[in-house]
């Protein structure tokens, strides 16, 4: 047993979790494939409509170095790159690649590799950008880049404390496949040269850890269970439970050498190295009260999520919301016409008893208990009054940005205020106020800068008027003098 | 398909407003029966006036005010004002007292400032201290303990008055303990008296008792956290004993002081009222130590007999001070 430390905050949360054998898939009609890989970061297609392409083909690309490409998950004809409905809470619609498949799901050649230790470590981060990659935890952010760490690394931790409740994809992926998930943890061990490598799992699955434990009998890889306490899974939280070190708001795990990557990674790693595989499919818990036959499933990234839900049976009658990721931090769609992305752990199909009600807040009655159960170790009752009353540089103060808007505030407030939605409309403001000041520090220095060039002209003009003048005034000397000398 | 969206969290929430005040109400009851045990219908009586005044005025105020009458109703917490207000009162007061006392703690004190939340003041001490300067006579007569009074008679008492019973009232203990003090007598003499008890007033420390039963319960259940009780318990006990180490003759034990008046109740029902109180952990310790020692100086050398309600609204009013200086603001950056 290795030494484990407390995070601040959290709360108990009942489990919901049903560990199930992963169920496989039929290949749907379409795949779609959004452009716009995380915020703010778009990938370039690299196929035309009517292009046939095939499974693991690149679709489209990034063009900074270890960023990941997208790939097809199956063979068909290239249909459309054309605006569709994304995951999004807002419920935007962008560019995305629409793949019609032609059933043969005819692959490119795999590119296997034997032993790893005989590669380099760039290479195998290169293999691994190019495979796509990215944290399957819900993050979505490159891997490969992850592990490129400036820092030497001392600690790899593989999360598989999935505290959120319903979702059960790391679990089961455990279950099924645990050599590889070791396997491709060794890989990453490898890659960052970190001297142990831990695999953190919650207190509540018993059956995961025997599987686990099983897998790495041979290995030299730690295997801890950790208490089930909601927001343990979270990147800090794990840090803070297994190492005692707390990371700062604006710094990296990496800055103290510590990476954590998803069980589910660790699988896709292996497949991308040993197997010489590509991203193109993950495990998915599809679950809730509003499914009639929930499961964990294997799914091809770009499946629609309609097609998914059919293949779950389909909706109980009293299906209120549809989730994508957990009942605690997950965003609400607003139709199932939106496909799976790399990132979806996750849909929950919630009813209205599973809900939370949509009662009228009542006013703060100051209890306080949302700074006891807050991980970030915030005070969202005044983080909420500030926003409230529009005092947002006190929000900043108040470290706002540090809010990693997990939720345990929402659930223990008795009052029932919509904490982590007004925090979240309070750093939309800020931030569109930072853009604008920006913006306006921008107009301001160009105007300064045409000021200083304006008056730089009219400098030269009167200098260069002043010349000519001189010049002009010379002439006529000259000319006055030859006149007098000449009379 | 298409669905309505929200923001997450989409569990709801595991606590309410009205569930942690239904607790607060159940955790009185132990003392409710004491004092029925001990005194009759009487208090029941007050308790029903009370409640009903409470809840008439709050819908009032409610409808005045254009705010959603059920929902605030429903959240009992005019009830807990009504119900402390009750149970602090004399038995024997007049209807007129605790109705009264009730409209002004709900109506001045509570809605007038904005209702639930934001009221500087514990409403139900700001009824009780209302009527203890309006109405002295009334508020410091006190119904004998074991003195079982049936429903007609308690009727007959508190609404018409006229009713003549031996030894109906008499002194609280704390009372009697000044004005015999006053009058050049020792402790030990004073301690001999009829109203005492095993440690403080007989029948009153069943009282106090009780309290503390419901005060362990609501802590047991993380309705409140302990470092209110505590520190208003040990503010009033750590100055208590050193008085009562430097002088014997003159001072009460502190375990005398915590099983008098009103202390427990305070500790674990009045000073824990997270409106009116201060909110952080270490603000909340400042906070209850000051109404300890308050009740301490105010029951030493203060003219009322019980300081409860005193020391409570004067800590409410530090209350913002305790916490502008005491909120952790949470740091840059702690490597």
């Amino acid at each position: 047993m290795i030494k484990q430390w407390k995070f601040p905050g959290g709360i108990a949360l009942g489990d919901h979790k049903q560990t199930t054998e992963i169920r496989d898939t039929a290949l749907p009609a379409e795949l779609i494939y959004p452009l716009l890989q995380r915020s703010d970061c778009y990938a370039t297609a690299t196929v035309y409509p009517g292009e046939r392409v095939l499974k693991g083909q690149v679709i489209a690309t990034q063009k900074k170095p270890l960023t990941t490409p997208v790939h097809a998950a199956s063979s068909g004809v290239i249909k459309e790159i054309a605006p569709h409905l994304i995951a999004h809470p807002s419920g935007l619609t962008d560019s995305c690649i629409v793949i019609e498949t032609d059933g043969l799901d005819e692959a490119l050649p795999a590119n296997p590799c034997l032993d790893y230790h005989l590669e380099t470590a760039e290479n195998l981060r290169i293999k691994i950008a190019q495979a796509g990659i990215v944290g399957l935890g819900g993050a979505a952010f490159p891997t490969a880049e992850k592990l490129q760490a400036l820092q030497p690394i001392h600690t790899l931790i593989i999360n598989g404390a999935e505290c959120e409740p319903y979702i059960s994809c790391d679990a089961s992926l455990i279950g099924s496949h645990a050599q590889q998930v070791v396997q491709g943890a060794l890989i990453m061990q490898y890659i960052l040269q970190a001297e142990r490598c831990i695999i953190a799992i919650e207190n509540n699955m018993p059956a995961t850890l025997q599987a686990l434990h099983e897998a790495t009998s041979q290995e030299s890889i730690q295997i801890v269970s950790v208490p089930a306490i909601y927001p343990t899974g979270g990147e800090k939280q794990l840090i803070k439970v297994l190492t005692g070190k707390k990371i700062p708001a604006n710094s990296l795990p990496t800055d103290h050498g510590v990476v954590c990557q998803n069980v589910g990674t660790a699988f896709a790693v292996y497949q991308a190295i040993i197997q010489g595989i590509p991203l193109t499919e993950r495990i998915i818990t599809i679950t809730g009260k509003g499914i009639n036959h929930p499961g964990n499933l294997r799914v091809k990234i770009g499946t629609p999520i309609k097609y998914l839900i059919e293949q779950c049976g389909g909706y109980s009658q009293n299906i209120q919301r549809l989730i994508m990721g957990g009942p605690m931090m997950g965003i609400a769609l607003s139709s199932d016409d939106i496909a799976v992305i790399k990132a979806t752990n996750c849909l929950l199909g919630m009813t209205n008893n599973e809900l939370a009600e949509s009662q009228s807040a009542m006013p703060c009655i100051r209890c306080g208990d949302c700074s006891t159960v807050c991980p970030a170790e915030l005070l969202p009752q005044q983080l909420y009054w500030y926003g409230r009353s529009g005092q947002l540089e006190q929000c900043q103060d108040y470290q706002l940005f540090d809010c990693i808007e997990c939720g345990c505030c929402d659930i223990v407030c008795p009052s029932h205020i919509p904490l982590v939605q007004s925090f979240r409309s309070s750093k939309g403001e800020l931030i569109i106020k930072e853009k604008q000041a920006a913006q306006a520090q921008l107009a301001k220095k160009r105007y300064q800068n045409q000021q200083q060039r304006r008056e730089k002209e009219q400098q030269d003009k009167i200098a260069k008027a002043a010349k000519r003048q001189a010049a002009i005034d010379k002439i006529k000397a000259a000319a006055a003098k030859r006149k007098t000398q000449g009379v | 398909m298409q669905f309505s969206t929200s923001c997450s969290p989409f569990t709801p929430a595991n606590t309410s407003v009205n569930q942690l005040m239904r607790q607060v109400l159940i955790a009185l009851l132990p003392a409710l029966g004491t004092m029925f045990w001990l005194f009759g219908y009487t208090v029941l009586l007050q308790l029903l006036l009370s409640s009903i005044t409470a809840l008439l005025a709050e819908a009032l105020c409610l409808w005045l005010r254009k705010r959603p009458i059920k929902v605030h109703l429903f959240d009992l917490s005019a009830l807990i004002t009504a119900a402390l207000l009750a149970l602090a009162i004399p038995t024997i007061a007049p209807w007129w007292i605790s109705v009264s006392g009730t409209l002004f703690a709900i109506i001045i004190a509570k809605q007038v400032y904005g209702g639930l939340g934001y009221n500087p003041f514990n409403p139900a001490m700001a009824g009780y201290v209302f009527l203890l300067i309006s109405f002295p006579q009334q508020m410091t007569a006190w119904q004998s303990p074991f003195l079982f009074l049936p429903l007609s008679d308690s009727l007959q008492l508190i609404f018409s008055g006229h009713l003549v019973i031996d030894g109906l009232s008499s002194a609280t203990i704390l009372d009697h303990i000044k004005t015999q003090l006053s009058l050049g007598l020792s402790l030990t003499g004073i301690q001999s008296s009829a109203l005492f008890g095993n440690i403080a007033g007989k029948g009153w420390e069943l009282i106090s008792l009780a309290y503390l039963l419901g005060g362990l319960w609501l802590l047991y259940r993380k309705v409140i956290s302990s470092h209110i009780p505590v520190a208003v318990l040990s503010g009033l006990a750590i100055p208590t004993s050193i008085h009562y180490l430097l002088d014997t003759g003159s001072a009460n034990s502190a375990l005398f002081q915590l099983l008098s008046g009103a202390s427990l109740c305070a500790a674990f029902f009045i000073a824990t009222d997270p409106v009116s109180a201060a909110t952080s952990n270490s603000g909340r310790l400042i906070y209850g130590i000051l109404i300890g020692l308050l009740i301490y100086i105010i029951r030493t050398w203060g003219g009322y007999p019980d300081a409860i309600a005193f020391a409570v609204l004067l800590a409410n009013l530090s209350a913002p001070a305790i916490d502008f200086y005491t909120h952790p603001k949470p740091l840059k950056q702690q490597l």
